[in-house]
C-alpha cells in the first residue's frame, strides 16, 4: 500500500522502493498459513445463515439421547439438543464482530495517548505513562474479571474492558515508537514548516510505526479473541442463548467425562482462530526483520 | 544503587495506593450497592437504610476511601462488627488491626481465614509449575535462538507459537480428554483431597501441565530472540573465528549476556502466573486464590473481592520491584546510567 499512497517526490529520491509488506506476505509460509485459517472462519461466518443448518439455539429434544456427531448433526449436539455446527458457526459471527472491534477501539484510545505522551514529553508523558503502569500492573484477568462481574457481561461492556486493559500497553508502545522518531529531521522540518501538533502526531509520526503496530494488532485480536472465550468460560461471557464459544467450552465440561466432544469442538474453534493471527502476527514480524 | 532501590520503593507505594483506590472505585463506587451486597439478597429495605446511615456511605468517594485504607492499616475500627448491626460479622483478631481486610460474606467468615489457605495451595500450584516453566524454557529458546532459521529453530519458534494460541481452558480440555477420558490417568478435578481415590500428585498433574504449556511457550521466545541477537554480535564471531568450538562459544559466551533480557521476562511471568491461576484453577474445580476470587466476583462479595486483587496486585508489583532491581544489577550499562 506504500508505493501507492507515497508522493511521486519521495519515490524519486529513493533509489527503489521494496515491495510493501503486505506485498511480500505469500512468500512467508507461516503469514499464508494464517490468513488461510482466519479467512477460512470468516467465510464459515459469512455463509452461515446460507447453510443448511438447524437454528443455533433450537433444541432437539429426540438428539439429547443421542449427543455425538450424526448425520443429521455433524459435530453433535450439546446438552440442550441445539446443534453444534451451528452454533459455532453463529458464534464465529459474533467473536468476529466483537474482537476486531474491541481490538479497534482498544487502539483508537492508546494510539492518541502514546503519540502525545511520545511527542510532547514532559508532564503530559509523565501522567500518561503513570496511569498506564498502574494499570499494566494488574494481573489482566483479575482487571477483566472484577470490571466485568461489576458492570455486567455485555457486548459494550467486554469493549470497554478490553479497551481498559489493553490501552495502556498499545500507548506504551507506540510512545516508544514516537521517541525513536521524535528527533529525526523530518519532524524537524515539520515544526519549521509550523504545522500544527495534531497534523505532526497524526500525519508525520503515525504512518512511521506502523509497521510494529501492525503485527501487535494481529497479536491483540488473537488475545482478544482469547479473553472473550475467558470470559465465557468464567461465566461472564455474552449474555445466553446466543452463542458464544468460551460459554459453550464451560456449558460441556459439566459433561465432559462422558462427553467430551460438547468442550472439544469449540475450543479447537477458539484455539484455530487464535492461532490464525498468531501466525499472521509471527510472519509479518519475520518480514519486517528482513528489511 | 541505594537511591535507586529506595526510588522504586517509594514507586511501588504510590502504585498500589493508586491501584487500591482503583479497585475501591471499581467495587464500591455506587454506595447504595455497597450497604446491598453487604447484606445479601434477603435484606428489607429498612435494613440496607440503615447499615447506609451507619457506614456514612453518602461520604464522598475519597472520604470513603480513606476510611477503607484506615480499617486495612489498624487505624480505625471495622464498623461492619459493631455489635448493633446484629450483622454477626465477628473476627478473633478484633475490630481493630492491621491488614483487617474485613468479613466475607460468601464465605461467612473473616477473609484472613479464608485467603491464606488458598493462596498457599495457589503458591504450590504455581511454583511447580514455575519450577518446570523456567529451566524448559531456557533450554529450548537457547537451542532454537543458537542457530538462527536452523530445523530445531523452526520446529520450536512454531511450538511456542501453538502453545500460546491454546488458552488455559482450551488447553485444560484437551489435556484431560487425552490423560482423562482416553487413558483414564488423571482425574477431571483436583480438590486437593484424596477422597475420591486420587492421589494428590495425580491431582496435580493437569493444571501444572496447562500452565507450563502456556506461559512457557512465550518465554520461549524471548529467549529466543535475545540469543538469535547475541549469536550475531561481532565478539561471538570473534569467538568462532579463533578456533573455539561451536558448544564453548554458546555456553561460555552468548548464553551468559543472552540471559539478561530474558531475566525481566521471567520475573514478569508471576503476573502472567497470576492471571494463568485463576483460568487453570477454574477448569479443574482447585481450591485456590485465583477460583476464589472469581467466585468473589461473581458473588459479590466486596470485602475478598478488595483483599484478593491487593493481594495479587502487591505480588505483582513486589516481582515487578525486584525485576528491575536484578536488571540493573545484570547489565552494568543500565547500572551506571
Amino acid at each position: 500500500m506504500t508505493a501507492a499512497e507515497a508522493p511521486a517526490a519521495v519515490a524519486v529520491v529513493k533509489e527503489r522502493k521494496r515491495p510493501s509488506l503486505v506485498a511480500r506476505l505469500p512468500t512467508s509460509p507461516i503469514a499464508m498459513t494464517g490468513i488461510g485459517l482466519i479467512v477460512t472462519w470468516i467465510i464459515l461466518a459469512l455463509i452461515a445463515p446460507f447453510l443448511p443448518l438447524p437454528p443455533p439455539n433450537q433444541q432437539d429434544y429426540a438428539s439429547i439421547a443421542h449427543p455425538l456427531p450424526s448425520a443429521a448433526h455433524l459435530l453433535g449436539v450439546d446438552l440442550k439438543g441445539r446443534d453444534i455446527l451451528a452454533r459455532l458457526l453463529w458464534g464465529a459471527r459474533t467473536v468476529l464482530t466483537v474482537a476486531p472491534i474491541a481490538a479497534i477501539s482498544a487502539y483508537a484510545v492508546g494510539i492518541p495517548l502514546g503519540l502525545a505522551a511520545g511527542y510532547f514529553g514532559g508532564k503530559i508523558d509523565m501522567l500518561i505513562s503513570r496511569l498506564g503502569d498502574i494499570i499494566l500492573s494488574f494481573p489482566i484477568i483479575v482487571l477483566y474479571v472484577i470490571l466485568i462481574a461489576t458492570i455486567g457481561p455485555s457486548f459494550l461492556n467486554i469493549v470497554v474492558a478490553v479497551v481498559l486493559a489493553s490501552g495502556p500497553g498499545i500507548a506504551r508502545i507506540v510512545r516508544g515508537l514516537t521517541l525513536e522518531q521524535r528527533h529525526l529531521d523530518y519532524i524537524a522540518a515539520a515544526e519549521l514548516r509550523r504545522e500544527n501538533a495534531l497534523y505532526i502526531m497524526f500525519v508525520e509520526l503515525l504512518p512511521n510505526c506502523r509497521g510494529p503496530l501492525i503485527t501487535d494488532f494481529c497479536l491483540r485480536v488473537g488475545y482478544t479473541i482469547i479473553t472473550i472465550g475467558l470470559l465465557g468460560f468464567l461465566g461472564l461471557g455474552l449474555p445466553p442463548p446466543d452463542p458464544d464459544w468460551g460459554t459453550m467450552v464451560k456449558e460441556g465440561t459439566a459433561m465432559i467425562s462422558v462427553r467430551p466432544h460438547m468442550s472439544l469442538f469449540p475450543a479447537i474453534a477458539i484455539v484455530t482462530l487464535v492461532l490464525g493471527f498468531n501466525l499472521l502476527a509471527d510472519g509479518l514480524r519475520e518480514l519486517s526483520l528482513k528489511d | 544503587m541505594v537511591a535507586f532501590v529506595l526510588k522504586r520503593l517509594v514507586g511501588l507505594a504510590l502504585t498500589l495506593l493508586a491501584a487500591s483506590f482503583l479497585v475501591f472505585v471499581v467495587t464500591e463506587f455506587s454506595p447504595g450497592n455497597v450497604a446491598r451486597k453487604t447484606l445479601g439478597a434477603y435484606a428489607t429495605p429498612a435494613q440496607v437504610d440503615l447499615l447506609y446511615q451507619r457506614l456514612k456511605l453518602d461520604d464522598p468517594l475519597l472520604v470513603r476511601y480513606g476510611r477503607w485504607l484506615g480499617v486495612l492499616t489498624g487505624i480505625l475500627r471495622d464498623p461492619l462488627q459493631d455489635p448493633d448491626l446484629k450483622l454477626d460479622f465477628r473476627d478473633p483478631r478484633g475490630d481493630r488491626y492491621f491488614g483487617n481486610f474485613g468479613y466475607s460474606t460468601l464465605f461467612k467468615a473473616p477473609v484472613n481465614d479464608v485467603i491464606w489457605d488458598r493462596l498457599k495451595n495457589t503458591a504450590l500450584l504455581a511454583g511447580i509449575a514455575f519450577a518446570i516453566i523456567v529451566p524448559l524454557s531456557l533450554v529450548l529458546g537457547v537451542l532454537a535462538g543458537m542457530r538462527e532459521g536452523s530445523w530445531i529453530d523452526r520446529t520450536i519458534s512454531i511450538f511456542g507459537i501453538v502453545t500460546t494460541s491454546i488458552p488455559e481452558f482450551a488447553s485444560g480440555v484437551f489435556l484431560f480428554v487425552i490423560f482423562g477420558f482416553w487413558l483414564g490417568l488423571v482425574p477431571g478435578t483436583s480438590p486437593l483431597t484424596t477422597s475420591a481415590g486420587w492421589s494428590i500428585a495425580s491431582q496435580l498433574l493437569l493444571p501444572v501441565l496447562v500452565l507450563v504449556l502456556y506461559d512457557s511457550g512465550y518465554v520461549v521466545r524471548m529467549v529466543r530472540g535475545s540469543m538469535a541477537e547475541v549469536m550475531n554480535k561481532p565478539y561471538i564471531r570473534t569467538a568462532i573465528l579463533k578456533g573455539l568450538p561451536h558448544r564453548a562459544v554458546v555456553t561460555r559466551h552468548a548464553v551468559r549476556n543472552a540471559m539478561i533480557a530474558p531475566f525481566t521476562i521471567i520475573l514478569l511471568q508471576i503476573n502472567f502466573l497470576i492471571s494463568g491461576v485463576v483460568v487453570t484453577e477454574t477448569v479443574f474445580a482447585y481450591p485456590g486464590f485465583g477460583r476464589m476470587l472469581l467466585e468473589a466476583s461473581l458473588s459479590k462479595d466486596i470485602s475478598l473481592i478488595e483483599a484478593a486483587t491487593l493481594i495479587a496486585l502487591t505480588i505483582a508489583i513486589v516481582t515487578q520491584l525486584l525485576s528491575d532491581i536484578g536488571y540493573a544489577l545484570l547489565n552494568p550499562q543500565i547500572r551506571l546510567s
